[in-house]
This record gives C-alpha cells, structure tokens and sequence, in this order.
C-alpha cells in the first residue's frame, strides 16, 4: 500500500470511528465498541514494551490499577478533578515503573514474565488489604457530578468518544517513540541484546524508558474505567486476567507494529462478547472453551499476528502477480506459417 | 602514543585462566590481527576492550582513556566498534535500519542517521540491498552489514571477531578489500581470524595468543617464522 492511501484509509476509519454513536443507538452495540477500544489502548500501551521492546510483561494490571485507584482515591478524599486523578495516576504508575523496571528487568525472558507476575499480584494483595482504598469490598464513586468536567455520564457515547481520544493518544505516542532512535533501539534490544549495547546502547536505560511510558498510558486507561464503571475493586481492575488480556490482543494482533493490537482487539474482544453472550450463563463455562479454542486457532494460522498474516497475504499476491508479469506472452504465430498439427486447443 | 594499550590484562574463570598477563597494543591505523589456536583466549582478550568482560587485573586504555571495566555501551562511546563471531544483525530490521540504530549513537536526529547509514552501506557495498530485512541476506552480506552497523558509531578502533571464517574464497577477498578501505579511513581495525590466509597479507603487526599467554608480537613475515608459533600450531614432531 502507498503511504498517501494508507493515510486516506486511516483517516476515514478514524471518521467512521468518531460518527460511530450517531449511528447506532443500542448501548449493548456501543458499549461493545467501548470495550473493544479500551482493550486496544491497553494493547498499544503494553506494546510498546512487549512488542516493540521484546519485554513480555504480565502484570501491566498493576500500572492499570495504580491508575484507577489514584484517581478514585484522589477524588473520594480530596474532590480532586477527576482529570487531573487521571494524569496523576499515570504518574504514580510511571514513577512505580521505576520500581517495577528496577527489580524485574534482572530477569530476562520468561524470568522476566514470572518476576512481573509476582510484582503485581504482590500490588493486588496490597489493595485487597488496605482499609482505605475499599479493601475487597472496593470504591464506589458517586454519580452526583456529572458531564465533561466531572468525567461521568449517564450514557455511552460520551465514554465511547474518551475511549477513543485515549486510543489516538496511545497510538500517536507509540507512533512518536516508534520514528525516534528511542524506536531504533528498542526493536535493537529486542533482536540482539549484546550487539545493541556494542553500539553503545544502554539497554537497562531504554527498556525502562518503554516500561515507564507503557506504565503511564496503561494507567489512564485505568482511570478510564473507574470513570466509566463507577466502581473499581482488586478483582476488576488489578487481575492477572486483566494483564493477560492486553498480552492477548497485542500478540494475536501483531507485536510490534501500530496497530497490531487494534486488530487484536476489535477480533478479540468481539469474540469474547459474542461468546459470551451466545453461550455464557450456562455456569459450564462454554464461552470461555470457545473463546480459548479461537485463540488457539488465530495462535496456529497466524503465529505473527493477524497483522503480520496479512502482510503475508499481501506479499505473496504482489509475488503472483509480479511472476505473471513477468512470464511471457503466448506467441502469435501468423496464420499462414502455422504448422499444420497446431490446433487451437493447443494454444493457451 | 598507542591507540590501544593492554597492560597486563588477565582473565579469570573460576580456576581457568583465559588470559595471563597479556600485554600488547595498537598504533592508529594500524591493522593488527590477534591469532592463536583454539581456546588461546583470542575472543576472552578481545571481549576484555570491548567491555563485556572485566579484567580481573591489568588495564586496557584506548587513545589513553582507561576503558577496561567499563560496560559495553561506554566502550563504544569511547570509540570502541566490534562485530560479533555470528554476525547479531538486528533480524527484524531492514540493512539501513540496522546500520542507522549504530549512527544513532552520534546524532539522535532520524534523518541525518538515515543519510549517514546509507554511506556506510556504500562502503561495504550493500547499498542495493538497504530495504531489505537483515534476517533474509546471506551470511557473508550479514557479516558486511554488521561491519557497517559498527563503522556507523564512529569508532576510533574496530574489532572484528572471526569476520572472515566459513566464507568462500570470493567473498574472503571481498571482506578483506572492506578491512584494507577501512584502515585507509585511518580507523585502526584489531581482527581475530582463523583464516590466515584472509589476514596476514593485511596485517601490519600479528600478536599470537597460546593457553592464554602472548607467545609472539610482530610482523606477519617475523610471526610465521617464530619456533614458539609453529609449536603451538603444529605441535612436536
């Protein structure tokens, strides 16, 4: 594809996106749309780490939950804007990142997963037992405030349209750090460790770098659900399940590229749903078997992501045509000098 | 003044010892190759300057700066390019890419990284292949593009681990026209090999490593005559 008709697509997609709500008006519709586009700004932000960086972390529902409890918190004691609980908790969670990069990236590879793990259920066990954050039992935040200076709605779109800002924001910083040298050499880092510190790369520098800036936007997103939801507790905003999903959508989409985990989204989270709903409340668990099997399915068909699998496709058909180009034509033989056994038939 | 100097540097694991005492140096512009049979300690000596490995005594100074115990990125900083026995081209990235992540050192700006890899792609002659990923090209084309990514931090000397083992003989020449280009840059280059034949019509001065000692420091004529080396590459009649 041409740069300038990559850039048309994107940007009636992008139109499509923001008209979507006048559209449709089914919340369930729209909420889904939420939901798709959270996943995918929680899949971009642990991209640039995971994907990017090559640093496979699953316990980014720390940063999520530092997020969302910073603002609840901040606004239940103090009455604090609800915007600005939301730039501060991205700041708690980059400056915890520190801690976080400080103590788990000693570890490589799987170690490194495993320390991360730890790291956040060790932060999930924390909120479980503090009093003044809800404990267990969680925050609830009161709908008395409403519209755009309280963040709280009473109906969707308005959310739909904060999820998706929040998108274009992660993706436009992934899209910055991707074309500066900080892009350079985390994909450096991630291919050949050793050879990039020969360069004079400080990996320990620029891996944290991706941790704090991946911290910063996955807890807005955090943020983004307290408000949306109303309620935070440890289970919904600090779980390992949670972690594992922005892992999910990234890699099924693609690591390493943009909009890898946009594409992971929009097919996972629709499919979540939709088994959900078609098959889930029997208490058997049957959507989750199929959800699973998908996963398995893309995980098998398209071992480098849905977006990697369409570069693929689009490699080998400009391979095809390039070959029929290139093979030469049949050649005219005039009527007159055509040998008497050719026959029709036997010309194609 | 040498450009590089080794004092004394030894290395230790556990009970073996990689390198005792090794003491050499190199001139600036110089090409010198560090030769020696298998286990001589070549690449232990070599990852000593390029920072990954600390002397456990001795002192290693490039252009008089002490580097010897400095990490890997402040070795390279200091003018310290290496390239790797496996080439380690960054798979994932394109020629240009890889070439321009080392350039990135010397200027963060994108573009003029961009301009300055495209030259150093020139100069080892993969500039035709500069959009294509690194993980597709052919081992000896990986072993060039690795040389350029390490010519592109600017390095003052340039250490290069075994670039010319399992290439046929074409390609052999044309690794050594891209050593013979880049002395003629003044950049000194210090070269472990194993093929003699690549590196000793080239080598100002060869220094011959054995059970971790230096057995023999001088020119190629002087070092293939001298009874130690035959020893330790022949052995006792």
């Amino acid at each position: 594809m041409k740069a300038s008709t990559k850039t048309a697509a994107l940007a009636v997609l992008a139109a499509a996106a923001l008209l979507l709500p006048f559209v449709t008006h089914s919340p369930s519709h729209l909420n889904l749309a939420i939901l798709v586009l959270m996943a995918a700004q929680l899949g971009v932000a642990w991209n640039l780490l995971g994907g990017y960086a090559g640093q496979v972390s699953l316990g980014h529902a720390a940063f999520y939950g530092l997020g969302a409890y910073t603002s609840t918190m901040l606004l239940l004691n103090f009455g604090l804007n609800p915007w600005l609980g939301m730039l501060l908790g991205g700041g708690v969670a980059a400056l915890s990142s520190l801690a976080f990069g400080w103590s788990c990236f000693r570890l490589k590879g799987h170690y490194f997963a495993m320390a991360t793990i730890a790291v956040a259920e060790i932060v999930q066990i924390v909120f479980t037992n503090w009093e003044d954050a809800g404990s267990a039992v969680g925050l609830t935040i009161p709908m008395d405030q409403r519209g755009w200076g309280a963040m709280v709605f009473a109906d969707k779109a308005p959310y739909y349209w904060l999820a998706l800002g929040l998108l274009a924001l992660t993706l436009l910083a992934t899209w910055a750090v991707e074309r500066s040298h900080i892009g350079y050499y985390l994909r450096a880092i991630k291919d050949e460790p050793d050879a990039a510190r020969s360069i004079g790369i400080n990996i320990a520098r620029y891996k944290q770098v991706a941790l704090s800036i991946s911290a910063f936007f996955t807890a807005l997103g955090g943020s983004l659900y307290a408000q949306k939801e109303l309620y935070i507790d440890p289970g919904s905003v600090l779980s390992t399940a949670l972690s594992i999903k922005m892992a999910l959508v990234s890699i099924l989409g693609g690591v390493g590229t943009l909009f890898g985990p946009v594409v992971g989204s929009v097919v996972l989270t629709t499919i979540e749903e939709l088994t959900r709903a078609s098959f889930g409340g029997t208490g058997r668990g049957t959507d989750t078997i199929i959800y699973a099997a998908l996963i398995v399915g893309i995980a098998v068909f398209y071992p480098s992501g849905l977006i990697g699998g369409f570069r693929e496709w689009q490699r080998r058909r400009a391979a095809r045509r390039a070959e029929r180009r290139a093979a030469p034509k049949p050649a005219r033989i005039p009527s007159g000098d055509r040998p008497a056994y050719t026959t029709d038939e036997g010309q194609s | 003044m040498s450009l590089l100097e080794l004092q004394g540097v030894s290395k230790r694991f556990g009970g073996l010892m990689a390198n005792q005492d090794v003491s050499f140096s190199v001139d600036a512009g110089q090409i010198v190759g560090l030769i020696g049979p298998n286990g001589a300690g070549k690449t232990t000596a070599f990852n000593c300057v390029a920072g990954f490995y600390a002397p456990s005594a001795g002192e290693i100074r490039l252009a008089g700066q002490v580097i010897s115990g400095l990490p890997p990125e402040a070795c390279a900083r200091a003018g310290v390019g290496r390239t790797f026995q496996v080439a380690r081209t960054f798979t994932s990235m394109t020629a240009c890419e890889n070439v321009m992540a080392g350039a990135l050192l010397r200027t963060r700006r994108v573009s003029a990284a961009r301009d300055e890899a495209m030259q150093w792609l020139a100069f080892v002659r993969l500039d035709a292949f500069a959009d294509k990923p690194a993980g597709s090209m052919t081992i000896s084309e990986q072993r060039r593009l690795a040389v350029a990514r390490a010519l592109a931090i600017a390095p003052k000397l340039l250490l290069m681990d075994e670039v010319m083992a399992g290439l046929n003989p074409t390609e052999v020449r044309e690794m050594v026209a891209v050593v013979q280009a880049i002395r003629e840059r003044g950049i000194a280059c210090l070269i472990v090999e194993h093929v003699l034949e690549g590196i000793m019509p080239i080598a100002d001065r060869i220094v011959v490593l054995d059970r971790g000692l230096k057995i023999a420091d001088g020119t190629p004529a002087e070092v293939s005559r001298d009874p130690h080396v035959i020893h330790a590459y022949l052995g006792d009649e």
